[in-house]
């Protein structure tokens, strides 16, 4: 179940995030985020209930806007943009949702085909029907294909959804808590999955979990948000070996090996 | 980021005891209508400039159309034959029932058709807007679109406004008809008039005003059914109730500018007359 080494670039920052804040209303929920992703690398980041982990790649890519600080990503500023590069920019990101967001007015086929037919404007129908089996047999879900979301699984529901993200190819990839609400195997399984497509599609990712399995098993490198900030970061083992009374407690209650 | 920021304002909660309550409605009152203002400006930015959604405005036509269809003929018909049954006493009174067609028509063309369309279609469409849109807010639905590069707003608001824009008018036109259908079987079965003749007398006090006017109004009324029910989708708030808030608000609004726009609207024909 150990994560393999990934071959990462680490000279090649893909997202630079600096100084980064956020607030709603009078409740600051980050308050100078540092952070970047590194070519080819899985960022884990892990975190509360309610300590930002959302809003922080919301503000990654584009939906929600910054109070201060910037976002680079893929070497272009995102407060920057036009619409039109905005536009751009985020087919070359995925979004996995916390809770899928799948389309449920449509079939696994047509949210799969959505972001082809969308930004591939003329595109034949031969190659969306050929890329729509491509992601659906990389997530393992080939049967489903005529499906609507509703009928779906949770863990189902998470394949389609990183599946429509990949259709596009994406560099980056990120994804708001792969695995919260599965059963332990299906959890395994997903982060298998984030590792494959990390291989397969050579993606550098932020993983977002309050999930210790899913973080060993999927993180390069993990990065623990408290109090609106990075407290701490490093390798897996460097982050739980610390006294502070707010982040031990993390790791004890999950007691994994 | 160059489009029109619409992100509702929320207003700051005022912090005065003595008429705190009366002030934050005050706000909450004009916020909204800022927030309204510019999700208007947006559609008018945003709905006419490339690339257009045709395929997806003609299936939200149909849409609407089916939606709505079936409560409409059935509404226009017995307005139509109740209307003409009602008014047939106070007319014989006089003696005039041969004026009942013109009553018909004008009653029908002027105020009816138009008003219960747009009713019915606030009833049936708009609310199903504001709970599809608002469904699709509180799931990341819309959230997720704009990250696979669609806008939204284009793709969900400007389509939906354009289908009940153009298809109201449609439909009201089509209740117009039916009403008088429904009129024509009560003069029927009553005088015996002959369907040439009723038609005649049907359209023969309807004037070129009546019928721009009956068009304008349906227009309007389309445009306001349809932007309603996407400012209250768009902009629901998280959780189910959300989108209970959204169907509902959609409804009420809709129907409440209706009501308004038909008065003013009556109001400012009566001076071209
Ligand atoms: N659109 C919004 N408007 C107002 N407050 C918001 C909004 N989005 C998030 N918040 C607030 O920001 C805080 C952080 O939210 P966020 O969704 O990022 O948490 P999270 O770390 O992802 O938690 P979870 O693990 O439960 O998903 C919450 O307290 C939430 O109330
Ligand atoms: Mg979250």
């Amino acid at each position: 179940m150990e994560k393999q080494k990934a071959p990462i670039d680490h000279k090649n920052a893909v997202i630079r995030v600096h100084g980064l804040k956020k607030a709603f209303g009078d409740y600051e929920v980050l308050r100078g985020i540092n952070l970047e992703l590194y070519q080819g690398e899985n960022l884990v980041v892990l975190g509360r209930s309610g300590t930002g982990k959302s809003v922080l790649i919301k503000v990654i890519s584009g939906l929600l806007q910054a109070d201060a600080g910037t976002v680079e990503v893929l070497g272009q500023n995102i407060d920057q943009l036009t619409t039109r590069e905005l536009q751009a920019l985020r087919i070359r990101i995925g979004f996995s949702f916390q809770n899928s967001a799948l389309y449920d007015s449509m079939t696994v086929r047509k949210n799969l085909e959505f972001p082809l037919v969308r930004n591939r404007r003329g595109i034949g129908r031969k190659e969306i029907d050929t890329s729509v089996e491509r992601v659906l047999e990389a997530v393992g879900l080939a049967q489903t294909i005529n499906q609507m979301p509703s009928e779906l699984s949770g863990g189902q529901r998470k394949r389609i959804g990183i599946a429509r993200t990949l259709i596009l190819n994406p560099e980056i990839m990120l994804y708001d808590e792969p695995t919260a609400g599965l059963d332990p195997i299906t959890c395994i399984e997903i982060n298998e999955l984030i590792n494959e497509v990390q291989e397969r599609y050579k993606t550098s990712s932020i993983i977002i979990t309050h999930d210790l399995t899913c973080a060993k098993q999927t993180g390069d490198r993990i990065a623990m948000l408290l109090d609106g900030k990075f407290q701490r970061e490093g390798s897996f083992e460097h982050v739980f070996d610390t006294d502070n009374a707010r982040i031990k407690p993390f790791f004890d209650y999950n007691f994994i090996k | 980021m160059d489009t029109t920021d619409t992100t509702p304002i929320i207003p700051k909660p005022v912090k005065q005891k003595r008429f705190a309550g009366f002030r934050k409605s005050l706000t909450d009152f004009f916020a909204s209508l800022y927030n309204i203002n510019s999700f208007i400006i947006r559609f008018f930015k945003e709905a006419f400039l490339p690339p257009y959604e045709f395929k997806e405005i003609i299936r939200q036509c149909y849409e609407t159309g089916v939606r709505s269809f079936t409560l409409i003929s059935l509404t226009g018909f017995i307005v139509g034959l109740i209307f003409t049954k009602q008014s047939r006493p106070s007319l014989a009174e006089f003696g005039a029932t041969s004026w009942l067609p013109s009553l018909v028509s004008i009653a029908i063309m002027r105020a009816l058709a138009p008003l219960v369309t747009a009713l019915i279609a606030a009833g049936k469409v708009g609310s199903s807007i504001g709970a599809e849109l608002g469904s699709m807010r509180v799931t990341e639905q819309i959230d997720a679109m704009e990250v696979s590069g669609t806008n939204p707003f284009k793709f969900l608001v400007c389509t939906r406004v354009l289908a009940t824009t153009l298809t109201i008018p449609i439909l009201a036109t089509y209740t117009g008809l039916i009403s008088i259908l429904g009129g024509f079987l009560n003069v029927y079965v009553n005088e015996g008039t002959s369907y040439r003749t009723y038609i005649g007398q049907v359209f023969d006090p309807l004037s070129f005003i009546d019928f721009t006017a009956a068009l304008i109004k349906s227009i309007v009324f389309g445009f306001t059914i349809g932007i309603v029910g996407c400012y209250q989708g768009y902009n629901s708030s998280s959780g189910t109730e959300g989108v209970g808030k959204a169907a509902n608000g959609a409804v009420v609004t809709a129907m409440f500018l209706i009501f308004i726009e038909e008065i003013t609207i009556v109001q400012i024909t009566s001076w071209f007359r």
